[in-house]
């Protein structure tokens, strides 16, 4: 009797693996558990679920953290270490926040509650692949399964035409972004033989010269391809467009998740693989650096919806951070992770605020819906508040340590250009913020409502619109949203110790980086 | 040496007023009283302060020293010394006057104004007391939120674009200085190979090179320039001052204009002394335009709080004078006057605001006329003001003055001549404001009557504290003087040519 070949069962480490899984199998059974009919299954078990999915993966990442470098699982594939599973948790308090703002969304019910969160649980099980990739095949396997839900999720409310159209919009640029992506990739493994970062390093500090023709277009197109997908200037053309076409709740998923996870494998990419070609690539990431801060808050000015101006204003935060992957340092990388962490609670206060006001006011998400919300209602206006100027980079507010953090490793890196850079940014930043608290809190507190002739004009209060009626409750879970993003964005500019620590532990993800 | 916490007196005000945001009540009617209590217990706090402290030495007292941010070498460092002293005392002594004021005024929404004035004056007393450069800094970006509101909601006429100017420029040099400070920080620790720090006694110690210190000075003097306003940078006034209600005009004029000024004395000239005389010429001429200039528009308006204002440009131009003659005596005398301008810019303003209750409501010069008729207190009271105001001698002004003067001619002669033809147009605008006001003939709509019982509450006492210093300038000047000398004394020796004093360890040490 000849004996059975003996078939190596490959290594598994499941544990390392549980966050993706988590996701992973929360997307299948929130899709089959959603063909159930009935009301409770749409509106309580869904969401439900989701959130069970997403606080599994939490406590899975929080579980396997292990600062420092971390022996890369599935055949060198992905790297679970704490730059993957911090921004990973990142993605999943913004899965957490989406699900709880879209609770009454109509994209959820015209789109279908069981589809909607399985393609929110695919993309955010992709931006966890991505912030984890450590091999190039794995860099687009995570963009494609990241971006494509997206392109359904942002046209989820099939009777509306500028979400379709906003779906159709972000497939088409998308997909050019893939494709500018795959072709670098392809070249960089051309020009060094290899597909894992840690190879690719040792090739180029080896036999590649960092000069190399088909290795610099390599770098060129892939950076090429992040950029359309991060908002960098000039490929952010589509931002706007897409943000205010898609339901709100998945813009602002969008503004966080997704440039969270375009920024991860920014990190990823330039500090780790081409970490030895720095002085090569710095200097063009620091060019579009300067041109995305400057057109993005240029752009936000003239804007008068919300949505859009959110839209822009995230072009110009993507310039910060992107002076975070210029410096090529420990300090430039733990300052962008950083700004990350906060960058996603001041957008959630500031888009919760939009949902309740757009659900209410017959402006929409126009600038006019806030108006008079100061007195109106100080639940909502004092999140607003708080978000507006935790962007501009006020004092006693996280964004000013996030913004001292990347210009205090700009200046450190040799960059101080890109310091005042900065700077320049949230000057111009602040014409467009301070629009927002004028509108709340500066306008006027009565109107007078046109009388037929022979009449005495009525004076109203309204808020954010003509109608008497218009009123400024919003929905608890939204106001609740808000709430605690603004909240947190406050004590964090207090006492934002927790932060920095967790960013002190991201930090040594790359031994060889300074 | 009493033990105060100088986190309790930075904080007590905010509390007050977070306290009184949660109390039910119709209007906020107590809540704004309790907000004034919070005030009137920081102002306590600093006259025990003055009484407590030790004037002998330059080093700080009351010090508080907590690591905050380690990872951004951050510390919560607060700590006061002569020169801070003065600061917090005229700050404290101010916004209990203004919120005084403002309590016998009727507002929309009080609750969140009282809020937004006990916020601002937490951070202007947590810029004056912060020893941490990033501390400063935020504290001092921190000042303009409350201002935004301030203006922007509770103004008067064009609100909104006065304090859409207001914050553009302030914030603009606000956050230029935020990048020299980071810059500072991480420059210096790289020089000295020492650990990131943005303590100010470290700062001191570790010198930079002087290409670094001048890009880094331009930073600073930006933000510091924009906020006194000096000459060219002063646009956002006149729209400001216009706009802004009567309380929160005193602090804006009297208190926020002075942290330009002590930023200068407290960071630039003891860390970027070589920068500090590469560029004073520049300064002095900014200072002394600003004089010439403030002067001459001060005697041109028609607006009453116009004439304030360009004369508050004029005397904090004398103020920049003192301390870029970077000499001892034009030092203290620029200490000695910050006081004094704080003191006689809050009763003018107050004032004004009396005149305008008898004008009408109309704040015009053209308008006013002969209300000395049936007031001699209100006559009396101004007249001192004005005389203060004029630096007559005989007023602590004319002591200040005095000393910048000393103090211009000992360095650069030719600036401190120009200059001092600044004290005889101060003289003109005033004595034209006054009888403009109270004597020639009856406005028209002119319905005089003495103070009232609330007006007298807020301007006598005031008053009283002009007359008060006049008669004895040296509780001020012999307080100060330590810790101002110890400021100067670097980039004054460099400016002798004498070899650069190191800066002794003693000089930032803390006494127990």
């Amino acid at each position: 009797m000849t004996p059975v070949a003996q078939i190596e069962a490959p290594a598994i480490d499941y544990l390392q693996l549980a966050p993706i899984l988590a996701t992973l199998g929360g997307s299948i059974v929130v899709l089959m558990v959603g063909l159930l009919p009935g009301r409770f299954v749409q509106r309580a078990l869904m969401p439900a679920l989701t959130l069970v999915s997403l606080f599994a993966a939490i406590a899975f990442a929080v579980a396997i953290w292990e600062p420092g470098e971390v022996e890369p699982i599935v055949e060198g594939a992905l790297s679970m270490d704490t730059l993957a599973l911090g921004l990973s948790v990142l993605f999943y308090s913004a899965g957490v926040f989406t699900v709880l703002l879209s609770l009454r969304a109509r994209a959820v019910r015209e789109a279908g509650a069981g589809e909607y969160h399985s393609l929110l649980l695919a993309s955010i099980t992709g931006m966890t692949v991505l912030a984890a990739a450590d091999n190039l095949v794995t860099v687009f396997v995570g963009f494609e399964l990241l971006s494509i839900p997206l392109y359904v999720l942002c046209g989820s409310r099939v009777r509306s035409e500028p979400s379709l159209e906003s779906g159709l919009k972000y497939l088409v640029i998308g997909s050019v972004g893939s494709a500018t992506l795959l072709y670098g990739l392809a070249l960089i493994y051309g020009a060094t033989g290899a597909t894992n970062f840690p190879a690719i390093a040792a090739a180029l500090e080896g036999s590649v010269g960092a000069t190399d023709p088909l290795f610099l277009t390599g770098v060129a197109l892939s950076a090429t391809g992040l950029a359309f997908k991060a908002s960098v200037a000039p490929f952010h053309q589509w931002t706007p467009d897409v943000y205010q076409g898609a339901p709100t709740p998945i813009t602002a998923f969008m503004a966080v998740a997704t440039k969270a996870a375009a920024f991860a494998i920014f990190l990823r990419l330039f500090l780790d693989a081409l970490a030895p070609a720095q002085p090569d690539w710095a200097p063009a990431l620091a060019a579009l650096a300067w041109t995305t801060i400057v057109i993005g808050n240029v752009g936000a000015i003239a804007q008068s919806s919300l949505k859009r101006m959110l839209a822009w204003s995230g072009v110009g935060q993507a310039g910060y951070m992107l002076v975070g992957v210029v410096v090529g340092t420990q300090l430039g990388l733990q300052a962008t992770a950083f700004y990350l962490a906060v960058y996603l609670l001041m957008n959630v206060a500031a888009f919760a605020v939009v949902i309740a006001r757009e659900r209410r006011s017959e402006h929409g998400d126009g600038i006019r819906s806030l108006e008079g919300l100061g007195a109106a209602s100080p639940w909502l206006a004092w999140p607003m508040t708080i978000a507006m100027l935790a962007l501009a980079g006020i004092p006693l507010t996280a964004g000013f340590f996030g913004k001292f953090y990347l210009i205090e490793a700009a200046v450190e890196g040799g960059w101080e250009s890109l310091g005042v850079a900065i700077v320049i940014g949230s000057m111009l930043s602040l014409v467009y913020y301070l629009r927002v608290l004028a509108v709340m809190w500066m306008g006027p507190i009565e109107i007078e409502l046109p009388a037929p002739v022979g009449r005495v004009a009525r004076r109203v209060k309204p808020v954010g619109g003509w109608s008497p009626e218009a009123g400024a409750r919003a929905q608890p879970e939204v106001s609740a949203v808000a709430i605690a993003a603004a909240a947190a964005t406050i004590v964090l500019g207090i006492v934002p110790g927790v932060l920095f620590d967790v960013a002190a532990d991201v930090g040594p993800v790359f031994g060889t980086l300074l | 040496m009493l033990t105060i916490h100088l986190s309790i007196v930075i904080f007590l005000p905010l509390a007050a007023a977070l306290l009184a945001a949660v109390l039910p009540g119709r209007a906020g009617r107590a809540g704004r009283w309790l907000v004034l209590a919070g005030t009137a217990g920081s102002l306590a706090y600093a006259v025990a302060m003055i009484a407590d402290l030790d004037a002998s030495s330059a080093g700080l007292q009351y010090v508080t020293d907590i690591a905050w941010i380690s990872e951004l070498g951050i510390r919560y460092s607060l700590g006061v010394d002569g020169l801070s002293l003065f600061m917090v005392a005229l700050t404290t002594l101010l916004w209990f006057f203004a919120t005084l004021a403002a309590c016998l005024r009727e507002w929309e929404h009080p609750r969140l104004f009282f809020f937004q004035l006990a916020l601002a004056e937490t951070a202007v007393l947590g810029v004056f007391c912060a020893q941490d450069l990033a501390l400063f800094v935020l504290f001092f970006d921190l000042t303009l939120v409350p201002f935004y509101f301030l203006v922007g909601a509770w103004g008067e006429r064009d609100r909104v674009r006065a304090t859409t100017k207001l914050i553009i420029y302030t914030l603009v040099g606000s956050l230029l200085m935020l990048a020299g400070a980071v810059a500072l920080g991480v420059l210096a620790a790289q020089e000295s190979g020492g650990e990131l720090s943005f303590a100010l006694a470290d700062l001191t110690e570790r010198t930079l090179p002087e290409g670094t210190q001048q890009w880094i000075f331009v930073l600073f003097a930006a933000a510091f320039l924009v906020k006194m306003p000096a000459f060219p940078l002063h646009g956002w006034m006149p729209d400001a001052y216009r706009a802004a209600p009567i309380p929160v005009l005193i602090l804006l004029s009297a208190v926020l204009s002075k942290l330009g000024a002590y930023g200068f004395l407290r960071v630039v000239l003891p860390i970027l002394p070589d920068a500090s005389l590469h560029f004073q010429e520049i300064v002095l001429v900014i200072a002394v335009v600003s004089i010439l200039y403030g002067s001459a528009l001060a005697f041109s308006q028609d607006e009453a709080r116009l004439v304030v204002g360009y004369s508050s440009v004029a005397q904090l131009g004398f103020i920049t004078l003192g301390i870029f003659s970077l000499d001892d005596l034009g030092a203290q005398g620029a200490v000695l006057q910050m006081v004094n301008h704080a003191l006689v810019v809050g009763a003018l303003f107050l004032v004004i605001g009396v005149l305008a209750r008898r004008t009408g409501g109309s704040e015009s010069l053209a308008q006013m006329g002969g209300i000395a008729m049936r007031a001699p207190v209100l006559a009396a009271l101004f007249l001192v003001v004005g005389f203060a105001t004029l630096a007559m001698p005989g007023t602590a002004n004319f002591i200040g003055e005095l000393l910048i003067l000393f103090g211009a001619f000992e360095s650069k002669l030719v600036f401190g001549i120009v200059a001092s033809a600044g004290v005889a147009l101060a003289a003109v605008y005033m004595i034209r404001f006054y009888q403009r006001a109270m004597h020639n003939r009856i406005g028209e709509r002119v319905a005089s009557r003495d103070l009232g019982v609330r007006e007298l509450a807020v301007v006598a006492p005031l008053v009283l504290v002009i007359v008060a210093l006049s008669v004895y300038p040296q509780l001020v000047l012999e307080r100060t003087e330590a810790a101002t000398v110890a400021k100067v004394e670097r980039a004054q020796s460099l400016a002798r040519g004498e070899p650069p004093a190191a800066p002794t360890a003693a000089a930032e040490g803390a006494s127990p």
